[in-house]
């Protein structure tokens, strides 16, 4: 069922239009696929919703590098699951984006050309084993903070999208934290593999929020709009404050001399962020940037022809047929 | 662990279920539940060597299909590929530790400490020499295309013994069987779609499918010779003769070759069984090494 072709709108229609999206948004309904919505607020969700999938996406390569090492079975089991999952993740996602005329296809080329971004935690590399469970831990972590406010996006695909990743990703948060409980009951070297990996994670973990709320230029009408709903410092104070306890529990020590609890407050100072390194990363620059796109580019262009035979066979046999 | 849960009463614990997780993931022992008596008449060692073959078989494939993730096609084809090597390393986990609980652990036991479980001894401290998989399995991917064969022809060969295990005598066995039916029925349609697509897709697919099956072909040399325990095994009502499997087998791929417009490369002659005797090529040996390494490194940890 498609609705039928509308007709090009009139200035009036446009305000009635407007008006009509302005007042879904204030009465915090949905905005569907078929509404009318303002080109902006189009634009600023396909932007979005992209970077989210290609993080999802590029997000698969630093734990997947673990996949053929991890040493056990059953860790082994946990952590191609999960590397599955962050797959589907990508393919919600993207499917969101072409209810909105955006196109898989196009988007991971634009992804492979730098056009488009992702997540700067991903071009960090994992040393040890114990950076699989820290990523479940602080990222995985960090990014339920970020997207649980997401399941209420004003945009209804998207937020539905969320809801799923959110369960999804709140399970392999716990299973990385189960990963480093496991090894911090274990040997000497284990427990310092945690530590390294806590030291080397929990900065980048607290770039994921984003720039200060007063260096973020797009954030008002993000949130204006409903495709946001807390400021980025605010988040990252809520990932904090949920992190410290944790890592009490866990017996690993957060690198920032300045963390300290504020009892007038509830909140937990810390100590400033390097918004230089944040920059540098996610201009290109960090350590393992070329190589994340380097895979991306290689899958897409090694398989070329798998794709081109599919649509061939389709082409000769019919959809219905294949 | 009650501890865990006090960190977690912020997290929502709404998981939708955990149906969807893969076999495994979860935290009890694999073989919790199932009776584990090892049947009359039946030599415990014999049903241990057997339970390695087929594990070991699983378990390498599976490693081989994750050699594809963040590689692979499509985004479907990651998800697809993660779930046939969810499935075949659930199948490995079970019979590595029915091996192990019947007594069968090789020399794994001179390295892997105590409190390593048994499926972990025997997928991460045996040598090559005890491993007991096919060639077909320890095979390189190659291109999509004979990742795509060698999935085909793998999961036909198993799907075939599988079938008639359900009613062996050991309930182990049976149990794994009957559960692996269903997920090696789809990982073997899952290859076969592909083949028709490439085959029957575009001149450069074809020739890529083509090569793939005349790659492939040839590893089903040792396939269908039976080993001494799997005669004694089959005679004591517990194993499948694979011989008795060759001729379903066959037909099945010949059909699915032709639906594709390939070719049937010839049928090699039958040699006697390598890889069930321990007898490898250097590419499992480098597999294992990729596999093993860290958990090697670390004896006495636990994960
Ligand atoms: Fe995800
Ligand atoms: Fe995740």
């Amino acid at each position: 069922m498609s609705a039928p072709p509308l007709d090009r709108p009139t200035v009036a229609d446009e305000q009635a239009l407007q008006d009509l999206f302005d007042a879904t948004i204030a009465a915090d309904h949905r905005i569907e696929p078929r509404d009318w919505m303002p080109e902006g607020y189009r634009k600023t969700l396909v932007r979005q919703i992209a970077q989210h999938a290609h993080s999802e996406i590029i997000g698969m390569q630093p734990e997947g590098d673990w996949l053929l090492a991890a040493p056990s079975l059953r860790r082994k089991a946990i952590l191609l699951a999960k590397v599955q999952d962050e797959a589907g993740h990508g393919m919600y996602l993207y499917s969101a984006a072409e209810t909105l005329g955006a196109d898989r296809a196009d988007l991971t080329d634009k992804l492979i050309e730098g056009r488009q971004k992702y997540s700067s935690i991903f071009n960090y590399p994992t040393l040890t084993y114990a950076d699989v469970g820290v990523i479940g831990w602080l990222v995985d972590g960090a990014a339920i903070c970020n997207q649980v406010p997401l399941c209420r996006s004003s945009y209804g695909p998207y937020a539905r999208a969320m809801i799923r990743i959110c369960k999804e990703e709140s399970f392999h948060q716990r299973q990385g934290y189960e990963l480093l409980l496991t090894m911090m009951r274990g040997t000497p070297e284990q427990r310092a593999m945690v530590q390294d990996a806590v030291d080397r994670w929990w900065w980048p973990s607290l770039m994921m929020f984003g720039p200060p709320d007063d260096d973020s230029p797009n954030s008002a009408q993000s949130m204006a709009w409903g495709i946001k709903r807390h400021s980025n410092d605010e988040l990252r104070q809520r990932y904090v404050d949920m992190s410290v306890p944790q890592a009490e529990v866990l017996g690993v020590t957060l690198p920032d001399p300045d963390l300290s609890y504020d009892a007038e407050t509830g909140h937990y100072r810390f100590g400033a962020i390097d918004w230089d390194e944040f920059k540098r990363v996610i201009s290109g620059n960090g350590p393992a940037n070329a190589e994340r796109i380097a895979r991306r580019r290689a899958a897409r262009d090694d398989n070329a022809w798998v794709t081109e035979a599919a649509t061939a066979y389709a082409t000769k046999h019919g959809r219905a047929a294949a | 662990m009650g501890h865990e849960e006090t960190v977690y009463e912020a997290l929502d614990h709404a998981h939708g279920g955990e149906g969807h997780w893969a076999f495994g993931t979860g935290f009890d022992d694999p073989l919790a539940g199932v009776d584990t008596t090892v049947p009359d008449g039946v030599d415990p060692a014999d049903l241990g060597e057997y339970c390695l073959m087929l594990g070991d078989d699983a378990l390498v494939l599976a490693q081989r299909l994750t050699q594809w993730i963040t590689a692979a096609p499509e985004l479907e084809e990651e998800v697809a590929i993660a779930n046939v090597a969810l499935d075949l390393l659930g199948q490995a986990r079970l019979l590595l530790a029915r091996a192990g609980s019947v007594g069968v652990l090789g020399r794994s036991r001179e390295k892997a400490t105590e409190s390593i479980p048994d499926e972990d001894a025997l997928a991460y401290f045996r040598d090559a020499d005890e491993f007991r998989s096919t060639a077909l399995v320890a095979a390189p991917n190659g291109d999509f295309a004979q990742t795509i064969v060698r999935l085909l022809v793998a999961s036909t060969v198993r799907l075939a013994v599988f079938a008639r295990l359900r009613e062996s005598r050991d309930p182990v066995l049976a149990a794994i069987a009957a559960k692996g039916v269903n997920e090696l029925t789809y990982h073997r349609d899952h290859a076969a779609r592909w083949l028709l697509r490439l085959g029957d897709g575009t001149d450069e697919s074809h020739r890529r499918a083509q090569a793939g099956a005349d790659a492939i072909w040839r590893l089903l040399d040792d396939l269908f010779v039976p080993t001494d325990v799997e005669r004694r095994l089959t005679e004591a009502g517990v194993a499948v003769d694979p011989a008795g499997t060759r001729d379903e087998v066959r037909s099945v791929l010949v059909q699915v070759l032709e639906r594709a417009t390939l070719r049937v490369p010839g049928w090699p002659a039958e040699a006697p069984p390598r890889g069930r005797l321990g007898q490898h090529g250097p590419e499992l040996a480098e597999l294992l090494g990729v596999l093993q390494g860290l958990a090697r490194q670390h004896p006495a940890a636990t994960w």
